[in-house]
């Protein structure tokens, strides 16, 4: 009997885990979200983590852009001639970095770069009991460590997400006008005229969402790190796994939201 | 006065303190000692709040603990962490300052930073390693810069996690004659926990042994060689033999 019943009871206990999880997101969320508001605030770690997060972000979120967007134009450059489309570029090139790739990208980047570093810095900190030290000194970690991450997080991976769309069409941009013969102001004018005001809102919506799941997820594996060099290396494996899978699961709701209603 | 009365702790299946009595006197010097994994460094974190006892009271100066209003609680407490629990992102001076350039007791930046170095000069450090991140300091500076950050703020209660583990033993001995004469000097109440029995004769008033789970004797140092209870026999004298399991 036993043996019948044991998948359903290792599917239950899988989903009951994985419930709890969420209750557990959800309620680290919900109390981060609380501290937003309520004094003591630590501008200096704010800072700080505008730097990391956004500034120092730049170069890695520009590459990934401007490799992709140059991809892009090749790509559709030789789907679309399959069916005399090839003049398709520019707009698909606009479209596709503006309402997916960039944002999607930028946020992958940004669970690799900042929720990653954001988990074994916060792990670390609680493996070496720094998170109990800073308690026993009056300052609550949620306020000093979490709270500055999080918000610069989803002030500055919008922004990072409009300057990758912006490298990526410039990517497009530059194989189609060097390699593909496009015109250059026609090239401009047609991504220019092509692009909606809300294609650029749901960039930038899914750019603060996907920065705002980044930042929490790293500060909550950090803050659950179980003990030693592994508890931490775990917290970062686990940290960016759910970041990166949220974020994607994330990109798919809002895509349905913006576009589809 | 601290006073604990029946504290229980688990996790999961481990029963780690089992009904836990023990009054610390204001003004004294308490050392806990016990084995490894027995409890005494959850029986500390309880006291600070950082750990909720399963059960039982615990009592500062008449209040409980968890009722307190949790700032102003914390505010009259110190403590060094066992691997000192440094912020490495901070130099040392805003380290010990931590408490002044924040919060409730923040005071002007220079105010804190002299307050420091004067804190850093108590323990036997220069001006010039106020300057330093923790990581370039040695383990035994590194320990005095965790006594100077708990002293900082004057406390009336200070903790002290294994102060002595991981030193050699010459560093071992200034560091417990610091906290003896920091303690003396200050008039306040300490709380040591260690298997270091060196520290606990040149630390401790009073003794009380943790051993599964509860205070198993409790005495003055100075009748701590005439207990008559063999667990603390054995554990003073560091013998294979005895009521305590070597293996745990």
């Amino acid at each position: 009997m036993n043996l019948v019943l044991s998948p359903f009871a290792a599917i239950g206990r899988a989903t009951l885990g994985l419930l709890a999880m969420l209750g557990r997101v959800a309620i680290f969320t919900g109390e981060t979200f609380s501290h937003f508001l309520r004094p003591p605030f630590y501008p200096r770690e704010l800072l700080i983590a505008l730097l990391q997060v956004g500034w120092l972000s730049l170069p890695v979120v520009g590459l990934t852009a401007i490799f992709t967007g140059g991809a892009l134009a090749l790509q559709i450059y030789s789907g679309g001639a399959r069916f005399n489309a090839e003049a398709v570029v520019p707009q698909i090139v606009a479209i596709g970095m503006v309402r997916e790739l960039g944002p999607v990208l930028v946020g992958l980047m940004i669970a690799a770069r900042v929720t990653s570093s954001i988990a074994a810095e916060i792990a670390t900190m609680k493996v070496t009991e720094q998170i109990d030290a800073l308690v026993t000194l009056s300052t609550n970690p949620m306020k000093y460590l979490v709270v500055p991450r999080v918000l610069a997080a989803l002030i500055t991976v919008p922004l990072l997400v409009g300057v990758g769309d912006i490298i990526g069409i410039l990517g497009g941009y530059t194989v189609a006008v060097q390699n593909l013969g496009f015109n250059a102001a026609t090239y401009i004018q047609n991504t220019v005229n092509f692009l909606e005001l809300r294609d650029i809102i749901s960039s930038l919506v899914k750019g603060a969402a996907f920065g705002g799941i980044a930042a929490l997820m790293g500060c909550y594996y950090g803050i659950g790190s179980g003990r030693g060099a592994q508890g931490v290396g775990r917290a970062t494996k686990g940290s960016v796994q759910a970041a990166a899978v949220l974020i994607l699961a994330a990109n798919f709701i809002l895509t349905s939201v913006f576009f589809s209603l | 006065m601290i006073e604990l009365r029946d504290v229980h702790k688990a996790f999961g299946d481990n029963r780690v303190l089992q009904g836990v009595n023990l009054s610390i006197e204001k003004g004294s010097s308490m050392v806990i000692i016990g084995g490894s994994g027995t409890g005494k460094s959850v029986a500390l974190k309880c006291i600070l709040g950082l750990i909720t006892p399963d059960s039982g009271t615990i009592t500062l100066d008449g209040e409980d603990v968890t009722k307190a209003d949790r700032d102003a609680f914390l505010a009259r407490f110190g403590m060094l962490f066992q691997g000192a629990a440094l912020f490495d992102s901070l130099p040392v001076w805003q380290n010990v300052a931590f408490r002044l350039l924040r919060g409730s007791l923040k005071r002007p930046r220079d105010e804190a930073r002299e307050i420091a170095i004067e804190k850093l000069r108590r323990v036997g450090l220069t001006p010039e390693q106020a300057d330093k991140l923790p990581a370039e300091l040695s383990g035994g500076m590194q320990k005095r810069v965790g006594l100077a950050r708990a002293i900082a703020a004057e406390p009336e209660i200070i903790f002290f996690d294994e102060p002595t583990t991981g030193l050699d033993p010459i560093m071992a001995g200034v560091i417990n004659e610091l906290i003896r004469e920091i303690v003396v000097e200050m008039g306040a109440t300490a709380m040591t926990i260690t298997h270091d029995m060196s520290s606990v004769r040149a630390i401790a008033d009073n003794v009380a042994m943790l051993h599964k789970g509860v205070i198993q004797w409790t005495g003055p140092v100075a009748q701590m060689d005439a207990s008559g209870d063999a667990h603390v026999e054995q554990f003073i004298n560091g013998s294979a033999e005895g009521p305590i399991e070597a293996v745990r």
